[in-house]
């Protein structure tokens, strides 16, 4: 018992010792990233927030992303209202902070985009909204979206990030993935080419739907992507998952995937698919 | 007898009951000459999704089923009714082939939801309940889901993307089990009776929201379950092979588009 009390003392000791120490370096000067544990000097993070080390692509809201990808953004559906469809106690509240984090209305940042001179519908999830859960505001803006695209003969450019179908909402949430994927056909039925980028993570309801459902699927480095959650998956299995299950490497080595492409070659990348899956009158 | 309104938690309850009507009865009961195929011609045959083809009232109909199994052998040869990658492609595959013989399609679904094993990530289960909902949203010919006691999640909506979807009394239809919600949202797992309350899960709320189309009665006596079942399937097959083409995928489209 000696041993352990000592050892308490000693580290109280290290505790107040090392307070006065920490006041002097500056808050959230390192950074560790959360895929290889790698600690860096935040700055390394660079302009597309990735890991140094592993490659992984930090979290990022919806509005930093469209500046890396798009030359040209018009946000539209931005006006449809939101409802609380099963009366959650605090889903209202919880909207509005949302709303303020991210700066963006719902779950998914919709608009028109021009990528190197390709002019497409573009839709990215947004991490600080529910963690780009799918609600039913969220499945009105895709749907709206791939209704006008089709109707503009336009392909469109999605990038998912999401918890899955978001619970606070119920079977709304649920019915969402149907009515995107009735969206989605209309527009592949139409010819025209829809493309997505799994990010991390993309798990649930979404990678059971829409963001599996395009002509080419691309993932970002080391994103966590998977259809059941780690705990679930355990808890079946009665016993411990590795740790890259559900990695993009795993993915693509299992076929599940077309390719994966870091931040910084995505723009690039991007063009060129919507170059070569061009529709005649899409560049009107 | 006089019939008391079920709580939220006593239908969660219920339409988990070991004694629950099994995908082997109804198929039994309900329809003539059923034919069992198998496998997904791609890996492998899951035990817990069954298919084939039989007779209803004379007509040829495609039958798919979620199946929990009734033994404890059975229960765990068929994963306790949670539907593999391969069985969701053994799905769409008896869908595809029904369409193309103008079959109405017929599933029972009873699952807490798509398998949650490592494996079935490996094998891409969401892609193909992915892919499932595109197959079913332009399917041309009628599909009609019956919930007959856990309807958990995607991987119940991989079966009910059609034209009409029926719950029997005493069964579930929700987007998370209320165990998880009240695990996730409230921290606290011992609130799952609340939560399947806040949940609106129960046949009663949704068809009050036009998730489904009715609720059938369910009696102790399976046999006569499986004659209620019957009758609503006979009402709606005609109904929905009266539309031409067009007028039924339409339809299906205003029945989500909705939401």
């Amino acid at each position: 018992m000696k041993l352990y009390k000592n050892k308490s003392r000693i580290s109280e000791r290290h505790v107040k010792a090392d307070h006065q120490a920490m006041d002097r370096v500056p808050d959230g000067l390192w950074i560790t990233c959360p895929k290889c544990h790698q600690v860096f000097l935040r700055e390394k993070l660079g302009k597309f927030r990735t890991c140094p080390e592993c490659g992984y692509g930090f979290r990022t809201g919806a509005r930093q992303r469209v500046e890396w990808v798009a030359d040209d953004f018009k946000e539209i559906l931005t006006d449809i209202e939101e409802s609380n469809p099963i009366d959650f106690e605090g889903f209202d509240q919880k909207v509005e902070q949302c709303r303020e984090k991210s700066g963006i209305d719902e779950s998914v940042l919709t608009g028109i985009a021009e990528i190197d001179h390709e002019k497409c519908a573009l839709a990215i999830m947004d991490p600080d909204f529910i963690m780009g859960s799918l609600g039913s505001v969220t499945g009105e803006k895709l749907t709206r979206l791939f209704e006008m695209a089709t109707q503009k003969r336009l392909p469109v450019v999605l990038f998912a990030l999401s918890g899955g179908a978001r619970m606070q909402e119920g079977i709304y949430s649920l019915m969402q993935m149907q009515k995107v994927t009735q969206a989605v056909m209309e527009h592949s039925n139409a010819g025209l080419f829809y493309l997505t980028v799994l990010t991390d993570p993309t798990t649930g309801g979404v990678t059971a739907s829409f963001a599996n459902q395009s002509d080419i699927i691309l993932a970002e480095p080391k994103a966590l992507i998977g259809f059941a959650g780690r705990r679930v998956i355990e808890q079946t299995m009665h016993q411990k998952i590795a740790d890259d299950l559900q990695s993009a490497e795993t993915l693509m080595k299992n076929g599940l995937i077309d390719d994966i492409v870091p931040r910084d070659r995505q723009k690039q990348v991007i063009a060129k698919l919507l170059r070569l899956n061009r529709t005649e009158a899409a560049n009107d | 007898m006089t019939k008391k309104e079920q709580t939220a938690a006593e239908i969660v309850k219920a339409a988990r009951d070991k004694n629950k009507i099994s995908a082997r009865e109804l198929i039994a009961n309900v329809f003539d000459d059923f034919y069992e195929l198998h496998g997904d011609r791609v890996m492998e045959d899951d035990p817990a999704m069954i298919g084939g083809i039989a007779l209803f009232n004379g007509q040829p109909v495609t039958v798919i089923a979620t199946d929990k199994g009734t033994t404890p052998q059975e229960r765990i040869a068929r994963h306790f009714g949670c539907p593999t990658p391969a069985g969701y492609r053994k799905a769409q595959r008896l869908m595809t082939q029904a369409a193309k013989f103008n079959r109405p399609v017929v599933v029972f679904v009873n699952t807490a939801g798509a398998y949650a094993g490592a494996e079935a990530e490996e094998q891409g289960q969401g892609y193909m309940i992915a892919q499932n909902l595109m197959v079913m949203s332009e399917l041309k010919t009628p599909l009609i889901t019956v919930i007959t006691g856990e309807g958990g999640s995607g991987g119940a909506l991989a079966l009910a993307g059609g034209d009409a979807v029926w719950m029997l009394e005493k069964s579930i239809y929700s987007v998370i089990s209320p165990e998880a919600f009240a695990s996730i949202l409230w921290k606290d797992s011992s609130r799952a009776d609340e939560a399947a309350e806040t949940l609106k899960i129960s046949p009663a709320e949704l068809l009050k929201r036009q998730i489904i189309e009715g609720i059938i009665p369910e009696s102790d006596d399976h046999t006569e379950t499986c004659t209620a079942i019957a009758d609503v399937l006979q009402t709606e097959i005609q109904r929905l092979q009266k539309l031409s083409l067009e007028e039924l995928l339409a339809q299906r489209h205003a029945r989500f588009r909705k939401f």
